[in-house]
């Protein structure tokens, strides 16, 4: 035991490799055992499944039962119609959702750091972070009593103007423009909330000393807040262009489903491949779409993280 | 109140500008919500009349007496909501910390590899499919076991945020421990545990509300209607109007008051589904934001 206290000692010379350590911290590896087990089981263990997607998986034989195919399911994929859609929607709206959402939520946490009365930011944050803890499925709902054909709210105010009432979901061309609102009406307020911390974290007297050189708040704004808090902005939407080739499958599923007449639209990859697993029935389709979307994704990540380590090193993930 | 006034007339344009602003932006998160509890208070004949509205014409609480009437699916639902987050949530809960506890232990030579090894997944996923599969030949489909362990039990997110939290802790309470014989089991169960508690709660407020809100596991590996977690037995019921006739014929409903509260009874089963997010928003304003500004800003 009193040997294990200091193990520096040992001058970085594995003497007796992994196997002492784990004799010597035997109750901490015990600890450690359900996590590794289960990222064992559920992450490394599903890699060798990659290769149905060169393969044409039939649930009898198995893996390694079943026959090679080469990249037929690629091709298959790349070459139907499908393809351009569900990856221009995937790109188009995680865009938008970067742009609209990093904006709006930066536009927020600099209007609630300038605000003086700290009972209405209170206030106002209690409303804007609400909807972040909701599921999609509950905003699922609420979408359907402002859209609903019938009743919704917003056709009462089409017909109150004297408008036609629209039938919101059939019609694809709203539905970019739907999904960005609510991505905001769910995420900005949280993400507001996230960059006001790092604006807190800004030196009090930076803005002092500005003060008193007699600059105003939108020139303190434009000159010492935002100039700060672009290292936390730039780290935070690379992390999220890392990330541009998955959609949010919850999200789309939940508010649009499988209404057919959207899919222009609204289908995102995600939804295609879960839709090619579970309703055609196809694994080894979706698992070439699938494989097809994490290797540009992988890519985005180590070429985002590049970036950021060239620009911030402090943010990068590795 | 006098105070107050005199404060305000010192704000400009620009002050009342951006409170505007940011209470409009407040309020476009909020009325959407209010039209819902609006809704699912209505009376069936006014929504049909008059459409949603924000007061209704006619009030009428039949929607959830129906909900809680006690043979409908939906208590059933939530049963299982709630069985699903109390086990898996303590369960995830255990997992992290005990992980977290190996990984802040300075005794534990490869602690760095091991966080790495955690570190490698979160980056590179296989995939839907592979899980998928992986799922099935554990025999994780239309059990229990399905809606509480793929996907939720244990997330390396959670387990680094713990970790960083438990470095931080003076090392020396480990080795004073170690001195008077202490193992590390009991040095993590008496000593680290309690004095994690603020993270433990951000961290089971993530992992309970992630148990209460899923329905992807439901969707992927559950077909049992017994087993449907609320969430997504609300996903079924926006489009099986049937589920509807089905449940207020068990609860005789529509016998008893002539027009079904389909309507009405559509957004107040979405909204019980909000009530212990409402009951517990206090702590999760105070632990949940606090975690996620730690675990984003600073990485």
């Amino acid at each position: 035991m009193v040997n294990s206290i200091k193990p520096q000692q040992m001058n970085g010379k594995y003497k007796w490799g992994i196997f002492s350590d784990i004799a010597r911290n035997r109750f901490s590896y015990l600890l450690l055992l359900p996590a590794v087990a289960y990222v064992f089981i559920f992450s490394y263990c599903t890699y060798p499944y990659m290769i149905i997607a060169f393969k044409n998986f039939n649930y009898q034989l198995g893996v390694w039962g079943s026959e090679w195919c080469g990249t037929a399911n690629f091709d298959f994929f790349l070459h139907s119609t499908n393809a351009m859609r569900v990856i221009r929607n995937t790109l188009v709206l995680n865009l938008l959702f970067i742009l609209v959402g990093t904006a709006m939520s930066l536009f927020l946490a600099i209007l609630l750091n300038e605000l003086r009365s700290k009972t209405f930011v209170k206030t106002t944050q209690t409303f804007m972070l609400f909807p972040h803890y909701l599921s999609w499925v509950v905003v699922g709902y609420i979408l359907l009593a402002i859209f609903s054909n019938k009743n919704g709210l917003a056709n009462q105010i089409v017909t109150l103007f004297g408008g036609k009432s629209i039938s919101w979901y059939t019609k694809p061309q709203y539905w970019t423009t739907i999904l960005v609102m609510m991505k905001l009406w769910k995420d900005a307020g949280m993400n507001a909330v996230i960059y006001l911390a790092a604006i807190t974290g800004i030196d009090e007297s930076i803005y002092e000393s500005a003060t008193i050189d007699g600059a105003n708040r939108f020139q303190r704004i434009i000159r010492i807040t935002v100039p700060l808090i672009m290292p936390t902005v730039c780290i935070m939407t690379l992390l999220a262009v890392g990330k541009i080739m998955f959609g949010d499958f919850g999200m789309i599923y939940a508010l649009v489903g499988d209404q057919g007449m959207l899919y222009e639209t609204t289908d995102i990859i995600d939804t295609y491949v879960y839709r090619v697993l579970r309703q055609t029935g196809n694994p080894s389709q979706a698992m070439a779409i699938g494989l097809f979307q994490s290797l540009i994704g992988l890519i985005m990540v180590l070429g985002s993280n590049r970036i950021v380590k060239r620009t911030f090193s402090e943010g990068a993930l590795f | 109140m006098v105070a107050q006034k005199s404060k305000l007339n010192r704000l400009n344009a620009g002050d009342y500008a951006m409170y505007i602003f940011v209470g409009l932006f407040a309020l476009f998160c909020m009325i959407p919500m209010l039209l819902a509890i609006s809704v699912s208070f209505s009376d069936e004949a006014s929504i049909s009349r008059y459409g949603y509205r924000f007061i209704p014409s006619a009030w009428s609480t039949e929607a959830y007496s129906l909900i809680f009437n006690g043979s409908s699916s939906v208590m059933q639902g939530m049963l299982i909501s709630i069985l699903t987050t109390f086990v898996g949530t303590l369960g995830a809960l255990v997992i992290t910390a005990s992980a977290a506890y190996t990984l802040s232990n300075r005794n534990v030579r490869y602690r760095n590899q091991l966080s790495f090894y955690f570190f490698i997944p979160m980056t590179f996923g296989a995939g839907l499919v592979p899980w998928y599969l992986m799922c099935n030949a554990l025999g994780l489909r239309n059990n229990f076991g399905a809606l509480i362990i793929p996907s939720l039990l244990f997330s390396p997110f959670n387990l680094f945020l713990v970790r960083n939290y438990m470095s931080g802790l003076p090392n020396e309470l480990r080795e004073a421990a170690c001195i008077d014989g202490a193992t590390d089991i009991t040095i993590f169960v008496k000593i680290y545990l309690p004095l994690c508690k603020p993270v433990l709660a951000t961290v089971a407020l993530f992992y309970g509300l992630a148990y209460w809100n899923d329905w992807w596991n439901a969707i992927m590996l559950v077909e049992d209607k017994k087993l449907y977690p609320l969430q997504y037995l609300l996903l079924q019921l926006k489009s099986q109007i049937q589920m509807i006739k089905d449940m207020q014929r068990m609860t005789g409903g529509a016998a008893a008051g002539g027009r079904a509260p389909s309507e009405s009874l559509k957004m107040a089963t979405s909204l019980i589904t909000i009530g212990p997010i409402v009951l517990l928003y206090p702590l999760l304003q105070k632990y949940f934001v606090k975690g996620l500004v730690v675990g984003s800003v600073k990485g």
